[in-house]
């Protein structure tokens, strides 16, 4: 593993109780990656990111981690539950929840765990709705919150399942272009599944395509040339 | 009779306390359940905690003793069907709780016959607190409280969104149990007093008062505990004076509340149209 290496798949498996859902996958994170999965629904995104958040362990293979990746520092924005929709809390409440580390039991949070979580929502322009009740958001500034949450917990690698989901064209450009920032600016790497391939094809350094036949890594112009992106090409244009 | 003389009653000072500690802990413990969509495991467990206490009556065991450890068990059952993507969770505890029910109910209908016990059961009754009963709400209220400080954020972060709390080296499934096997003993402890058909009220609807009425999390929590003590209370007194069954007069009174929430809920909407 290098140095810049945040994650490395080597042969990896992956699967639930014996059946392999993917399977003989070689896959390098560095930190300032930008990585689009894509892929048919059941191809195994969803168990890929399992994977890589290190809630699977693999059926064969290895998955490495950085050391400052180990469980409780990766950003996850997971896809939204139904459950949350009509969730009591403020913004600030659901931003500070990203800040909880394993360590210590306090009923307060610290002052450093509180000016990093405003720094967050500064940055992802949601600290004037802080005090607002998160079901009372629109979906685009739900998201921006669920985002600024992930950036409390980690700063090396946000993974994104589906962020887009249920947005309209507006609200999914601008975090488009939140998350480009993330990764150009900051550095941030990203690894996001999605069924959107414009702003993938747009955005991200590599594609990784995983279907029922096989699966595709290259650079979004690879990706477009070969057999898996041909019928895509049409749409990204 | 004024209301003050009802406290000098050693019977009703027993339900008192029993009753607010209880209530308090069944509020604090509906907020995550009710959020989390598990409103119905308390159901469930309330009538697992009837075929329990028929089961022990009729085996000639001290009731608590009998049904606290059938209950966590049924409580980690219901948790494990709630969450399982392969079984349709509603339909399973449904038929939970009726066979649990109708286990009891056989039961009885064996032994002692279907007297006055069945109707306490299942309705409750202010006599059924014991001193044992006061002392165990003490220490389980005292558990409850003493876990919510402590875990209060985790509880949160976990309630709002598991895949994330998972992600970030949280173990999600220990405080779903914790929450199980309070709520377990909160039912058991309750429902002598409230009744298997009502106690799972107490644990649903001071959350869902308090949803309508506060924005944060921290605010729906002190709330319901609030608003659950209150109505506690003031069943507890209707039903002296009146002399109605305790249980239903509470959950009337929380009943009362939920609507009067609700009714200012919508005010406050249109006022902010």
């Amino acid at each position: 593993m290098e140095q810049t290496d945040l994650i490395v798949c080597r042969d990896l498996s992956l699967g639930y109780e014996g059946q392999s859902v993917l399977s003989h996958l070689n896959l390098r994170v560095r930190s300032g990656d930008y990585l689009c999965l894509v892929g048919d629904n059941g191809s195994g995104k969803s168990t890929l990111l399992r994977g890589l958040l290190g809630l699977l362990p693999p059926l064969a293979g290895s998955i490495q981690r950085a050391a400052e990746l180990e469980r409780g520092a990766v950003g996850y924005l997971p896809q939204q539950t139904r459950a949350q929709r009509d969730f009591p809390a403020t913004v600030e409440e659901v931003v500070l929840s990203g800040c909880l580390n394993q360590k210590g039991l306090r009923f307060f949070y610290t002052a450093a765990q509180r000016s990093r979580a405003l720094m967050n929502m500064g940055k992802l322009g949601v600290l004037e709705l802080r005090a607002k009740s998160y079901r009372d958001l629109s979906g685009g500034q739900q998201q921006r919150v669920l985002l600024a949450r992930a950036l409390c917990a980690a700063s090396r690698l946000l993974i994104l399942d589906e962020p887009v989901t249920g947005l309209d064209p507006a609200a999914a450009q601008d975090l488009y272009k939140t998350l480009n920032y993330l990764n150009k600016k900051e550095g941030m790497a990203v690894v996001m599944v999605t069924h959107d391939l414009r702003p993938a094809l747009r955005d991200a350094g590599a594609v990784l395509h995983i279907g029922h036949g096989g699966s595709f890594l290259g650079t979004p112009a690879e990706y477009l040339a070969s057999p898996y992106g041909k019928r895509f090409k049409e749409a990204a244009e | 009779m004024s209301l003050l003389e009802m406290f000098s009653f050693p019977f009703i000072q027993r339900a008192l306390v029993a009753g607010v500690l209880v209530s308090l802990c069944a509020a604090l413990l509906g907020v995550p359940l009710v959020l989390k969509r598990y409103s119905m495991i308390g159901d469930g467990l309330s009538h697992v905690s009837f075929g329990a206490l028929a089961m022990a009556a009729a085996l000639g065991f001290t009731p608590l003793y009998f049904s606290i450890p059938v209950v966590v068990a049924a409580a980690f059952l219901l948790l494990r069907v709630a969450d399982s993507p392969r079984w349709n969770s509603d339909a399973a505890i449904a038929v939970v709780s009726a066979s649990s029910l109708a286990l009891g109910v056989l039961v009885i209908s064996k032994t002692s016959g279907m007297t006055t016990d069945v109707d306490n059961y299942m309705f409750g009754s202010v006599l059924a607190m014991s001193k044992a009963d006061v002392g165990l709400s003490v220490v389980l209220c005292a558990a409850v409280l003493a876990l919510f400080l402590l875990f209060y954020h985790r509880i949160f972060a976990v309630t709002f969104d598991e895949g994330f709390s998972r992600a970030t080296g949280m173990r999600v499934e220990r405080y779903n149990a914790l929450l199980a096997i309070l709520t377990a003993l909160t039912i058991v402890l309750g429902m002598r007093m409230m009744g298997a058909m009502l106690i799972s009220s107490l644990v649903i609807f001071p959350a869902l008062t308090a949803m309508r009425l506060f924005q944060s999390f921290l605010g729906v929590t002190l709330c319901a505990a609030v608003t659950s003590v209150g109505c506690f209370c003031a069943g507890l007194a209707v039903s002296f004076s009146w002399s109605t069954p305790v249980g239903a007069t509470v959950v009337a009174a929380n009943l009362a509340l939920f609507l009067l929430a609700c009714g200012l809920a919508a005010l406050r909407g249109r006022r902010g149209r």
